[in-house]
C-alpha cells in the first residue's frame, strides 16, 4: 500500500544542490486520540524515511506521531552522477513504500 | 539550559479547544510534554555539551490557523563541506503528547542543511530545533507559535 | 437583515463552539475573495506548489482511476472521454443539468451516472477516496478558469430554492447561512476568519479533516455548527446550494484543488 509523489528537477549540474520533495499518503494516527467509542486508535505513523542516492544514504529522517497526516518532506543532495535516488517510508503495522526516480546530471 | 532571544509580542488569544473541555468533563488529564520533560529530551540529545543560540533558522507561521498541519522549515548556516557540516537536526516541542518531533540525519552530501516538513502542534507553544555539528557543536533556535482553533469543526461536543 | 445585534450572533456562535476570541474586526472589504485570500503565507504556498499541495496525491490517483475500466461495461472514463485535457473547464460549470432526471447534478454525482449508465458498475459512495479522487482529478483540469454556471432556465428554479435555503434561518442557533457568510463575513469567529463562502476550490484539502472533501461534506459541517440536523447526502438540498453558491461566485476563478485551514 501507499502511494508517494515524489519530486526532483529534471536535470542539474554536477556540484550543484537540489531540493527533493516527497509526498505520501498516510493517516500518522498519532495513538493519543480517542476513537468513536472512546478508546485510543491505536498508534500507526510512519517511523522512518531514507533517501539513497545511487545506492548510498544521503538523508533519513526519524518521524513521531507529531508529524501531519500525509507527510510531506523536503530536503537537499548534492547532484555527483546521473542515476537514481530511492526514497523509501518504514513504519507501523509493518508499512513500507519506496519510490525510486531517475535524476540526470549535467557537466 | 537554552540561551532563549527576546521574544516578540503578540495579542493573546484565550483558547479553550473543544478536546480538552471534553476531556475535561470526562475527567481524563491528556498526556502531556512539559517544559521538564522537553528539557530531558533535548538532555538526550545534546548531553553535557554547550546549546549556543544561534546558524538555526526555524521558519514556523506565528499565528497557525490549524495545528493538524503545520509548515516548518529548519535551515541552519553552514558550508556543508567534508570538513564541517551539519550530522544531523533535531526539533522538540513543549505541550504535544511527546517531546520528540522529528530527527534529520545529512552530511556534506546534502549540499544545503535545510529540511521541510508539516507538523502537528496540539496548543500554542514552543518549539525548538537543535543542529549538531561535524565539529560536535549544538546549535539552536526556537519560535512561539500560537495555534488558534478552527471556528468550524466538524464534530463539536 | 438581523434581528438582533450582531454580538449576539457572535455570542452564540461561540458559545456554542466553546471559544473566546479577540473583539470582532469590521469588515470593511464589500469585494468578493476566495478563502485563499485569507489564508496564511504558507497555506497559500502549500496550495499553489503541486509537488506540495496534499490533495496532488488524490489528483494522482484520480489519474490512475481515469483509464481503469471498470463495471460490466468493461469501460474506462478515458473510453468514453479520451485524454482528461477534454475535461477542462467542466468543473467549473457545476452542477449542471441532468436532463434524464429531471434535476441538476453536482460533480461527484455526475461521476457516479457515468459509473451506474456507462460503466454499468456500482456507484463510489460518498466521499470514499475513489470518488473524490476523480472529482480532484477532474477539477484540477478547470483550475485556473472563472467559475461559469451555465445559463440555462431549467436551473433557474434550483438556483431560486438554493437561495431560499441560504437565507432560512435554521437549527438550535436559528442562524442562517447568510447571517454568517453575507452579514459577518470577514470578521473573526475563534482564530478564523469568516469566508464569504465562495465555493472556489471543491474538492478541498481541509487541514482540519486531514484530507480531501466535498462542498457537500464542507456544507454539513456548516449545518451542525448552526445545530441543525444535516440532510441525507442524496438530498437535493445540497445541490441546490451548491448551485446558488456557484451562481454567486460566477467568474471566480477556480483553484480546486485547494487547501483550506
Amino acid at each position: 500500500m501507499g502511494h508517494a509523489l515524489v519530486n526532483v528537477p529534471a536535470s542539474v549540474k554536477r556540484g550543484d544542490a537540489f531540493e527533493i520533495k516527497a509526498l505520501i499518503a498516510h493517516p500518522m494516527e498519532t495513538g493519543f486520540r480517542p476513537g468513536p467509542n472512546g478508546v485510543l486508535l491505536p498508534r500507526n505513523i510512519i517511523q522512518r524515511f531514507t533517501c539513497t542516492y545511487n545506492g548510498v544514504e544521503v538523508f533519513s529522517l526519524t518521524l513521531s506521531p507529531a508529524i501531519a497526516a500525509n507527510p510531506y518532506i523536503a530536503f537537499f543532495t548534492v547532484a555527483t552522477e546521473s542515476g537514481s535516488l530511492t526514497l523509501r517510508w518504514t513504519g507501523d503495522k509493518d508499512f513500507m513504500a519506496e519510490e525510486t526516480v531517475p535524476i540526470t546530471v549535467t557537466a | 539550559m537554552i540561551d532563549t532571544s527576546p521574544e516578540t509580542t503578540r495579542r493573546a488569544f484565550l483558547v479553550c479547544s473543544t478536546g480538552s473541555a471534553a476531556a475535561l468533563a470526562l475527567g481524563v488529564a491528556p498526556a502531556q510534554a512539559t517544559p521538564e520533560s522537553l528539557d530531558a529530551a533535548i538532555k538526550a540529545v545534546v548531553g553535557t555539551a554547550r546549546l549556543r543560540a544561534g546558524k538555526v533558522t526555524l521558519d514556523l507561521p506565528p499565528l497557525v490557523e490549524n495545528g493538524n498541519t503545520v509548515p516548518m522549515t529548519v535551515s541552519v548556516d553552514s558550508p556543508m563541506t567534508e570538513s564541517d557540516h551539519v550530522t544531523a537536526i533535531h526539533v522538540f516541542n513543549e505541550k504535544n503528547p511527546q517531546p520528540h518531533v522529528m530527527s534529520a540525519t545529512l552530511g556534506p552530501r546534502a549540499g544545503k542543511a535545510k529540511v521541510s516538513v508539516r507538523i502537528k502542534l496540539n496548543d500554542s507553544q514552543k518549539v525548538v530545533a537543535i543542529a549538531q555539528t561535524s565539529a560536535g557543536e549544538f546549535w539552536t533556535a526556537s519560535a512561539d507559535v500560537i495555534v488558534t482553533l478552527a471556528a468550524c469543526v466538524e464534530d463539536p461536543t | 437583515m438581523i434581528g438582533w445585534p450582531p454580538f449576539g450572533l457572535a455570542a452564540r456562535i461561540l458559545c456554542a463552539c466553546c471559544v473566546l476570541v479577540a473583539p470582532l474586526a469590521v469588515a470593511q472589504d464589500t469585494a468578493r475573495r476566495s478563502g485563499y485570500q485569507d489564508m496564511g503565507r504558507s497555506l497559500q504556498a502549500m496550495q499553489d506548489d503541486d509537488m506540495a499541495n496534499p490533495a496532488m496525491l488524490w489528483v494522482q490517483e484520480g489519474a490512475a482511476l481515469w483509464t481503469r475500466r471498470a463495471g460490466s461495461a468493461d469501460k474506462s472514463c478515458a473510453d468514453c472521454h479520451g485524454d482528461v485535457g477534454g475535461m477542462a473547464g467542466v468543473a467549473a460549470r457545476y452542477p449542471a443539468f441532468a436532463a434524464g432526471l429531471g434535476r441538476p447534478v453536482d460533480l461527484e454525482q455526475r461521476i457516479n451516472l457515468c459509473r451506474t449508465d456507462k460503466q454499468k458498475a456500482d456507484a463510489l459512495a460518498d466521499e470514499s477516496r475513489e470518488l473524490l479522487a476523480l472529482a480532484a482529478y477532474v477539477a484540477r483540469q478547470s483550475r485556473g478558469r472563472p467559475i461559469a454556471p451555465p445559463d440555462d432556465a431549467r436551473l433557474q428554479p434550483f438556483i431560486a430554492a438554493g437561495d431560499a435555503l441560504y437565507r432560512r434561518r435554521q437549527g438550535q442557533l436559528n442562524l442562517s447561512c447568510a447571517q454568517c457568510h453575507d452579514d459577518n463575513a470577514g470578521r473573526k469567529l475563534g482564530g478564523a476568519t469568516i469566508p464569504q463562502a465562495h465555493p472556489t476550490g471543491y474538492p478541498i484539502y481541509r487541514l482540519e479533516w486531514q484530507g480531501l472533501g466535498s462542498l457537500k461534506r464542507r456544507l454539513r459541517n456548516c449545518l451542525v455548527g448552526m445545530r441543525a440536523e444535516a440532510y441525507g447526502y442524496d438530498a437535493p438540498e445540497y445541490v441546490a446550494l451548491e448551485l446558488f453558491l456557484l451562481s454567486r461566485a460566477r467568474g471566480m476563478t477556480l483553484e480546486s484543488p485547494a487547501v483550506r485551514p
